[in-house]
């Protein structure tokens, strides 16, 4: 795997009205791999995305994503990075289609590129027989799905999916699990992947980052956090023990 | 400027489909229709065996043939199209969790806001040049008059300070669409403000003119208090954009309005017969003269629209997105 770091925090910090939702952040992330970015709700996790991608000011600090200021080239930044938000919304009276081609054009994009693009996208997210119909229609599996779907069409080089899975069946899960690790394997996609599912995060991630309270506690691999914390390897402790451990200390 | 094209030409296609436009386009030709029909079967009664009559096609859009004209109409309720179409345009984006993902798109921010406006401004105007095309067609057929020149000009000029006012509205409403989460929220603080601004405005200019200058009493009040009256009553009353929608149009409307005020003030410094001889050699103002009159108005009005976008930019620029 390529070793370039792709995004880097020095002492990101966002204060709301006294509170300090992210506080004093530095961590790495390398280009192609999968970042699982844990933490229990509130603990500044989306903060720090909408930070790199130049959505939110940090109060101090500063970030590097794909060599540019999220806040001085917020342009550029977005349209390298594909966010999905958590609970991404969707125009219910466009079919999915429309709602491709309207991100598309917001892209810049045009023409008989855009017609291309979004055929292949709802065939590799497994939308193609439900091309024409509503996204009120939708169930939430395939909402999320059509949400990488759209993501995807600017071709960008990292990916902000938060909380993808939540509230979806194991079947649902699987599906859009599956279908980030092959993103990552065949197109060489940087994920920043936050979850609460950490089984599968332990599947696919490559290295984790757990965030309590704004600050971020643990960063590496499972298998270092795992002999950092019990002595042992990976083999032995999953990654729902090791977070509960530094969740409990933490 | 992809993405302010982009999301321009996706409201477009919504205010066009939606069922509140069509509702509401569906009203205002209605009534404006009616309103024309009724001036122009008057006018034929009005206008027989007089001679001279100047401009007769304005007449269809000003004469106030059953209830009121069409220009009353249109300053009365078309604040109600500009509310219409803005009222929901942030905050139902934002209920929806679909601003977060439109701004995490590689456009500027302002696209956004750009967009909704240009796109609620070319459907009013769409909206009021197609009413105003339709009634003209419609005087044609049913006055047998044919507009002059200077006519069509001052139709244009009309139908360009009616878009201004109805984007005003549409700027308020988008305002409030930033600043309320609840789109029901919004849309009921638009319609007060709306309601407060033309209706309560001048009645309170009436209050308070009379509060200040009581001209109650015939034998004690002064011409000079009653002047005084009058200017506190007019000044107030302008801080009513509807006010000065009227007074503009009324006045571009009709070239014999020498004045944007109302004519018993004038009347109050003649006697009769000075009116007599003043109403015999009357002529009516030049295109040019008359929009001297109003450019105060205009200029205010213009001026109220890009001040309420410009906060709206403002506010919708630092504002925080989170879903």
């Amino acid at each position: 795997m390529d070793n370039q770091t792709i995004i880097k925090t020095s002492n990101l910090s966002r204060r709301y009205n006294g509170q300090t939702a992210v506080d004093d952040l530095n961590f790495e992330v390398k280009e192609g791999e999968i970042f699982g970015f844990l933490g229990p709700n509130g603990a500044g996790k989306t903060t720090t995305l909408l930070m790199l991608l130049g959505l939110s000011q940090p109060s101090s600090g500063s970030a590097v994503v794909c060599g540019m200021d999220p806040i001085r080239q917020s342009k550029e930044v977005k349209r390298l990075i594909g966010y999905l938000p958590e609970n991404v919304g969707f125009y219910g009276d466009l079919n999915a289609v429309q709602s491709l081609e309207y991100v598309a054009n917001l892209n810049g994009l045009k023409g008989e590129v855009v017609a291309r693009k979004t055929d292949n996208l709802l065939d590799l997210v497994g939308l193609k027989q439900d091309a024409k119909k509503k996204v009120a229609a939708f169930s939430r599996g395939m909402k999320q799905r059509l949400g990488i779907a759209e993501v995807l069409i600017k071709d960008p080089k990292v990916l902000f999916l938060d909380e993808p899975t939540l509230g979806l069946d194991p079947d649902g899960a699987l599906r859009i699990i599956d279908l980030i690790e092959s993103l990552n394997k065949d197109q060489g996609i940087t994920v920043v992947l936050s979850s609460h599912d950490l089984h599968q995060v332990q599947r696919i991630s490559h290295r984790v980052g757990i965030m309590i309270n704004g600050k971020l506690v643990a960063e590496g691999s499972i298998d270092s956090l795992a002999k950092e914390k019990f002595g042992v390897g990976e083999k032995e402790y999953s990654l729902e023990e090791i977070y509960m451990k530094y969740f409990r200390e933490g | 400027m992809q993405g302010l094209y982009a999301i321009f030409k996706k409201e477009l296609r919504d205010h066009f489909t939606s069922y509140r436009f069509v509702i509401l386009f569906a009203l205002i030709a209605m009534v404006s229709f009616i309103s024309s029909y009724m001036a122009g079967i008057h006018m034929r009664e009005n206008l027989e065996g007089m001679s001279g009559v100047k401009f007769p096609f304005l007449l269809l859009f000003s004469s106030t043939g059953a209830l009121f004209s069409m220009i009353q109409f249109v300053s009365f309720f078309g604040p109600l199209i500009g509310l219409v179409l803005g009222f929901d345009s942030i905050n139902r984006e934002r209920a929806h969790g679909t601003l977060i993902k439109l701004v995490s798109q590689p456009i500027y921010r302002d696209a956004v806001i750009n967009g909704k406006f240009l796109a609620g401004v070319v459907t009013i105007s769409i909206m009021l040049i197609s009413i105003v095309l339709v009634i003209s067609g419609f005087g044609l057929a049913l006055v047998g008059v044919v507009p002059g020149i200077e006519e069509i000009w001052r139709i244009i000029v009309y139908l360009i300070l009616s878009i201004f006012y109805i984007s005003l509205w549409l700027g308020v409403s988008i305002l409030f669409s930033i600043f309320f989460k609840g789109i029901a929220t919004s849309a009921l603080a638009s319609v007060a403000l709306w309601i407060f601004l033309s209706f309560f405005v001048s009645l309170g200019a009436d209050v308070l003119a009379n509060t200040i200058v009581p001209i109650g009493n015939a034998n004690e009040t002064t011409p000079e208090d009653v002047i005084k009256n009058y200017r506190i009553k007019e000044t107030t009353a302008r801080f009513s954009p509807m006010v000065l929608y009227s007074e503009a149009t009324a006045t571009i409307i009709d070239p014999m309005q020498k004045t944007t005020r109302t004519s018993d003030l004038i009347n109050l410094r003649m006697n009769p017969m000075e009116e007599m001889l003043s109403s015999r050699f009357e002529n009516p103002l030049t295109l040019g003269q008359s929009l001297l009159v109003v450019f105060p108005h205009t200029t205010a009005l213009i001026a109220i629209t890009l001040i309420c976008f410009a906060i709206s930019y403002m506010v919708f620029m630092v504002q925080e997105i989170r879903t």
